[in-house]
């Protein structure tokens, strides 16, 4: 009766992890005929920052994640090039009826990169180790990424999703949930919930995080003895060159890595990075710029388009301003904004247009959404209709950051600006920087407008839905309007929904819903982030989610 | 007691020479700047550049907030207005035309410089005249202060002050590029105070029974107006200089519909290897008008030195 | 004498004890700060909410302040939030001091070797072609902006060229050996001469755009100074004794004008910090300069409060060195007292 995606993937076995790679090496193209690629050789990659640590369960930075990457592996990784879940250290995983008792076979004759063995009992381990977590480490600072996703710890303050691991052989393993959701088992693919030695967690005190003034420090395991199963192996962090070197695992259970040694290098400007790779300083670097893309073409580097997997958004705040809780303006406003313009002049090559609040890639997308294609007039005749034709609200955008979803705020905002100032809404422009007071002030609810969005972490709609509206005391300050409510138990029960197809209808209701009745924001674009690598390197194999692994990449020299 | 406190230091004895030796003084420092090429040259420029702010609006033909050229930009694409008939030089990032808004910049910029020295000024002035002309435990508390501000950098200084406001406006860039020079002034103006206060003149007045107000105003402070003019023309330079910097550090004025050559030239990092000239042009502006302000200011103070010979 | 230093280093602690009740107060009252920067836009009012009262943020600002200063005393100055995050704030600047001192020296040198000879010539012609180019060309050095040069240079010269590298002290793939944290000396201590040429290479750039501050400084000090040396009665004496040009340029002229140049350069450290600033960030230079330049963007108060307190200190601190041994040589201001 209840027909649960992941079976189909248990189906897959070994064999899948092997096409999986094989697809990889195809998807990489140009290179043809030089299957595998050389081996040997290190490769230099500039990242916009240093990692803050190296354990993933605490991280929340994306340098950390890209280096955890290479080190370590989850139960589920994503197949690469996508945001589909696919068997990483285990082979294959089903779940029980009602969707609360998921069994994982795991891979055979893993080792850790300390010589210790991965079995049932060291997956288990790792579970009860993030379910245990107490004192500073509880801090949504450090576990933001636990509490987001399962919710509360072994203390029972609040709810967890998590109940229990059991090891049911050597090698098969038990994860009890108190609840069905949608996000599980994809959600084991994100870096955080990745398997790490128990022999070093325990030598090296993993979990002793301790509160220091206003931060936190991390014990030795996570500033100096990251260890998995991974490809990688981590050699040293040389912080005051801002390097991090990681070596081959010369005992990879799957296609070892073909390069010798794998350096990050943060270089936090991004002109800077630019030039190094320019003078060849470096290999290839994360996220250029996309005014740079068409240059760095010229100049015969591999520029490698990830797919779009995140969406930006004109927020409108239901707080402070009453007009605002009036569809029809917020409808003048979906309607005066040029999205087909904005995406053609400020956004990279393979932008879209944003119908939905999430890309198509996501489960649940639909396009039978109302649409409000670009309409001056028609945006004029609504505020008319509505009497608000003096509407004046507040247009908050930020300074010092660029996302991959908002690559030129600045440009953003002037554009939309432009827009709304046309149809006879009078602006009072808010700019301030994101970490000082940006983010905050949206947070508090004190923006009525504002830009902002968000990077997928996993294929669900919930990972974007849920993280914008479940909670009615939102950003958006939908709980003062009389539909937050009603939106936020919508998503709840679609996540909750064991069926697929029902649930798949449920999140196309709520899509056409947001679009329709809602309207809490207005959906302007996917935007896609690039990586830019030089000429000789080849195998890397750009990833929606930006968790791209480095063991089949190659550097000719 | 830095090497900028020295040259304040010695900048303020001027006004006790000068005083002194009474209107030659100034007369034969006109005669030496006259013939001085070095100042000639910083002059020229600095008479060119004001006269540009000035007639800007006539000479600018775009509006230089309009986005005229927008459909000829993407920045994905790396594409700004090229050169065209009707805009020499194209148009920058959003498509306004650069040409006018580097003319119509000359304005903000030089109101950038007037009002950060105006209001370094000010402050100095009060600071320094409360200081000099009281004396007692005033001057030393003030003077304290003085020299903790003095032994902070300058371009320091302004980047700790203006990242210290929650949002940054064209104002608190002016206020944080201002703040650097209000030690200065004071310990310039404190110190040609000190300086006249025995001199003959201010002890007649005194005898006279001239209060002490109009001592102050009448009396001291005009006296001490060339060193105030020869710091003035430096402060303007730097300035100007430390406006850019804090933009190019990402502490300007984000608004950017109003042009500013430091704004300008800042904001052109992100396009320099591609779009070079974004930055060439308002970086050449800046140079040379920095360098004229500079030029003159130096030579004005070698003038005014009665220690420089020839 | 000993109460005169007594007394300055009594007012030096409160100088620095008030400056850092003053900006630990300001950074305190901006938005912002450790919860933004450690939630980012996972943020939720409730998790902003929580954290906040973790972190003792909803305390008085006094209380805040003297649990700081309990703290800073034990050296825990708090941890970077943007700089490095994760690092403390004293470790932060600790390895980053000795790359902005191997800079800032580099750079004086540069500024002495040319500043120094060509203030000399130019005195000795002084109104001549030379002279004034010279001049205008010292000027020109205050006049640009420095990142706008700092640009430039590594446009052309490694970007266009490929002659010095664009970024960073060291290549990554180096294995050098740290000791000291200068990584020139350390690859000369540990006889790795690849690694001291690398990051000498790589210091070239930025102390060449960095050298302009002090040049300008060191050739109008020079020049002035030579000047006034020339019309001393000695120098007068030594030429009409017939001595020849090159004799009086080194035994007096030189050697006299070099005390006001020697004490100027002592004094240029402030100047240099803050250019580095600039330079570093072109450069990409993971020197204190950088981390200011992060700090101030990144808002990472932790790392912006310890780094201007100590830059003060230590400013604070030379000009301290400075009066004394100025006191040292001149009994006047001994007795003259601390008012100046």
């Amino acid at each position: 009766m209840v027909h649960i995606r992941p079976v189909r993937m248990a189906a897959l076995g070994i064999s899948a992890a092997l096409v999986l790679t094989a697809c990889a090496e195809s998807e990489r193209g140009d290179d043809g005929g030089d299957s595998g690629g050389q081996t040997g050789g290190t490769m230099t990659f500039g990242t916009e920052g240093a990692p803050k640590l190296f354990d993933p369960f605490y991280a929340t930075d994306g340098p950390t994640f890209r280096t955890s990457q290479q080190i370590f592996e989850g139960l589920i990784e994503f197949k690469p090039g996508t945001a589909e879940a696919a068997p990483g250290l285990a082979e294959s995983w089903e779940a029980s009826e009602d969707g609360l008792t998921w069994t994982f076979k795991l891979r055979e004759g893993v080792k850790f990169h300390d010589g210790t063995e991965f079995n049932a009992e060291a997956a288990c381990f790792n579970f009860e180790r993030w379910y245990n977590t107490s004192g500073a480490a509880q801090s949504p600072a450090v576990t933001g990424y636990w509490q987001d996703n399962f919710g509360g710890f072994s203390d029972g303050k609040t709810p967890s999703l998590y109940e229990s691991c059991t090891a049911t052989d050597a090698n098969t393993i038990d994860v009890k949930l108190t609840r069905y959701t949608s996000k599980f088992p994809d959600i084991l693919g994100l870096p955080s919930w990745s398997m790490q030695s128990p022999t070093a967690l325990e030598k090296y005190n993993a979990n002793d995080v301790k509160q220091q003034g206003d931060s936190f420090v991390f014990p030795e395991y996570a500033t100096a003895h990251p260890t998995g199963t991974g490809p990688f192996k981590f050699e040293r962090y040389d912080k005051a060159n801002g390097s991090v070197e990681l070596v081959r695992n010369e005992d990879y259970w799957g296609e070892k890595a073909k390069l010798d040694k794998l350096i990050f290098r943060a270089i936090p400007d991004e002109t800077a990075r630019k030039q190094a790779l320019e003078a060849g300083d470096i290999d290839g670097y994360d996220l250029p710029g996309p005014a740079d893309w068409q240059s760095l073409k010229d100049q015969g580097f591999q520029l490698l388009i990830r797919p779009a997997f995140n969406v930006f958004y004109v927020g409108i705040g239901q707080k402070n301003v009453p007009q605002l809780r009036d569809l029809k303006v917020r409808q003048a406003i979906a309607y005066a904004i040029d999205r087909e313009g904005l995406v053609q002049q400020m956004l990279p090559e393979g932008a879209k247009v944003a119908e939905n609040f999430y890309p198509d890639t996501v489960f649940g997308w639909t396009d039978e959404v109302q649409q409000y294609d670009y309409d001056p007039e028609k945006a004029k005749q609504l505020l008319a209709d509505a009497g608000a034709q003096n509407l004046t609200v507040n247009f908050y955008w930020p300074t010092e950051v660029t996302r991959p979803y908002m690559p030129d705020p600045r440009a953003m905002f002037g554009f939309i600006q432009g827009n709304l100032e046309e149809v006879g809404i009078t602006l009072k422009p808010v700019s301030k920087p994101w970490n000082g007071g940006y983010l905050e002030d949206v947070d508090l609810g004190k923006a009525d407008l504002f830009l902002l969005g968000w990077n997928g972490d996993y294929n669900t709609p919930d990972n974007f839905l849920g993280n914008f509206f479940s909670d009615p005391q939102n950003r958006f300050g939908t709980g003062n309007s009389p539909w937050g409510q009603t939106l936020a138990n919508e998503l709840r029960a679609a996540d909750s929904e064991v069926d697929d197809d029902k649930r798949r209808q449920m999140y196309e209701d709520i899509n056409k819903k947001l679009k329709a009745e809602y309207l809490p924001a207005v959906p302007i674009s996917h935007s896609p982030p690039a990586l830019v690598v030089a000429e000789n390197v080849s195998g890397l194999v750009a990833s929606p989610l930006t968790d791209e692994k480095f063991n089949t990449v190659s550097i000719s020299s | 007691m830095s090497t900028r406190t020295d040259k304040i230091d010695a900048l303020a004895e001027q006004t006790a020479r000068s005083d002194s030796a009474g209107v030659s003084v100034a007369a034969a420092a006109w005669r030496r700047l006259r013939r001085n090429p070095v100042f000639l040259f910083g002059a020229a420029i600095v008479v060119a550049f004001v006269v540009l702010a000035l007639l800007s609006p006539w000479l600018a033909q775009h509006d230089p907030t309009e986005r005229m050229l927008g459909d000829q930009v993407s920045r994905a694409r790396d594409q700004i207005p090229p050169p065209q008939e009707g805009h020499p030089l194209g148009g920058d990032q959003v498509g306004r035309d650069l040409l006018s808004r580097l003319l119509i910049g000359s304005q903000q910029t030089l109101m950038v410089g007037v009002l950060a020295t105006l209001i370094g000024f000010t402050c100095g002035l009060v600071l320094g005249t409360l200081a000099g002309a009281i004396g007692g435990w005033v001057d030393t508390v003030v003077m304290r202060a003085v020299d903790v501000m003095l032994s902070i950098p300058g371009l320091l200084l302004a980047v700790s002050i203006g990242a210290l406001f929650a949002s940054p406006t064209q104002f608190t860039v002016i206020l944080a590029v201002a703040m650097v020079q209000v030690p200065i002034f004071a310990r310039l103006l404190r110190g040609s105070m000190l300086a006249q206060r025995h001199s003959d003149h201010v002890l007649a007045a005194r005898a006279l029974g001239v209060k002490q107000r109009a001592i102050v105003f009448r009396h001291m402070l005009p006296n001490s107006l060339g060193p105030v003019i020869v710091q003035s023309t430096l402060v303007l330079a730097i300035s100007i200089i430390d406006a850019a910097a804090l933009s190019f550090l990402g502490l300007g004025n984000p608004d950017d519909r109003i042009p500013e050559w430091g704004a300008m030239l800042g904001q052109a990092q992100s396009d320099i290897d591609s779009h070079p000239h974004l930055a060439y042009w308002p970086a050449a502006c800046i140079i040379v008008v920095a360098l004229g302000f500079t030029l003159m200011g130096e030579s004005l103070r070698e003038a005014l030195d009665p220690k420089s010979r020839r | 004498m000993l109460r005169y230093t007594i007394r300055r280093l009594l007012q030096l602690l409160i100088v620095v004890g008030v400056l850092s009740l003053l900006l630990f107060a300001w950074l305190r009252s901006l938005p912002g700060g450790p919860v933004s920067a450690l939630l980012g836009e996972r943020a939720t009012p409730e998790t902003r909410a929580q954290l906040t009262e973790e972190l003792g943020l909803n305390d008085p600002i006094f209380v805040q302040y003297l649990k700081f200063v309990g703290r800073a005393l034990s050296g825990d100055f708090g941890v970077s939030t943007g700089v490095q995050p994760g690092d403390p704030a004293i470790e932060v600047f600790l390895q980053r001091l000795p790359a902005t001192l191997e800079l800032s020296i580099l750079a004086i040198i540069i500024a002495i070797a040319i500043g120094i000879p060509l203030g000399y010539v130019a005195a000795r012609r002084r109104g001549g072609v030379l002279d004034n180019m010279s001049v205008i060309s010292s000027l020109i050095g205050v006049a640009v902006p420095i990142f706008f040069l700092a640009f430039l240079l590594k446009q052309v010269l490694a970007v266009d060229l490929g002659w010095f590298p664009t970024a960073g002290r060291q290549e990554g793939g180096i294995d050098a050996t740290r000791v000291t944290g200068f990584f020139v000396l350390d690859g000369i201590l540990t006889q790795e001469w690849d690694a001291a040429w690398d990051a000498f290479v790589h210091l070239i750039l930025p102390a060449i755009a960095l050298a302009t501050i002090p040049f300008s400084v060191v050739f109008r000090i020079t020049r002035a100074s030579v000047l006034d040396v020339v019309d001393e009665d000695y120098v007068r004496t030594a030429e009409s004794k017939g001595l020849t040009t090159p004799v009086i340029r080194r035994r007096h002229v030189l050697r006299n004008a070099m005390l006001p140049v020697v004490t100027t350069i002592g004094l240029q450290t402030g100047a240099l910090l803050a250019g580095a600033v600039l330079t570093e960030t072109v450069f990409a230079f993971p020197g204190i300069g950088q981390a200011l330049a992060i700090g101030f963007t990144r808002r990472d108060y932790p790392v912006l409060l310890l780094l201007i307190l100590c830059s003060a200190g230590v400013f604070v601190l030379i000009n301290l060195l400075v009066d004394l041994s100025y006191a040292l040589i001149d009994p006047r201001i001994r007795t003259r007292g601390g008012g100046h």
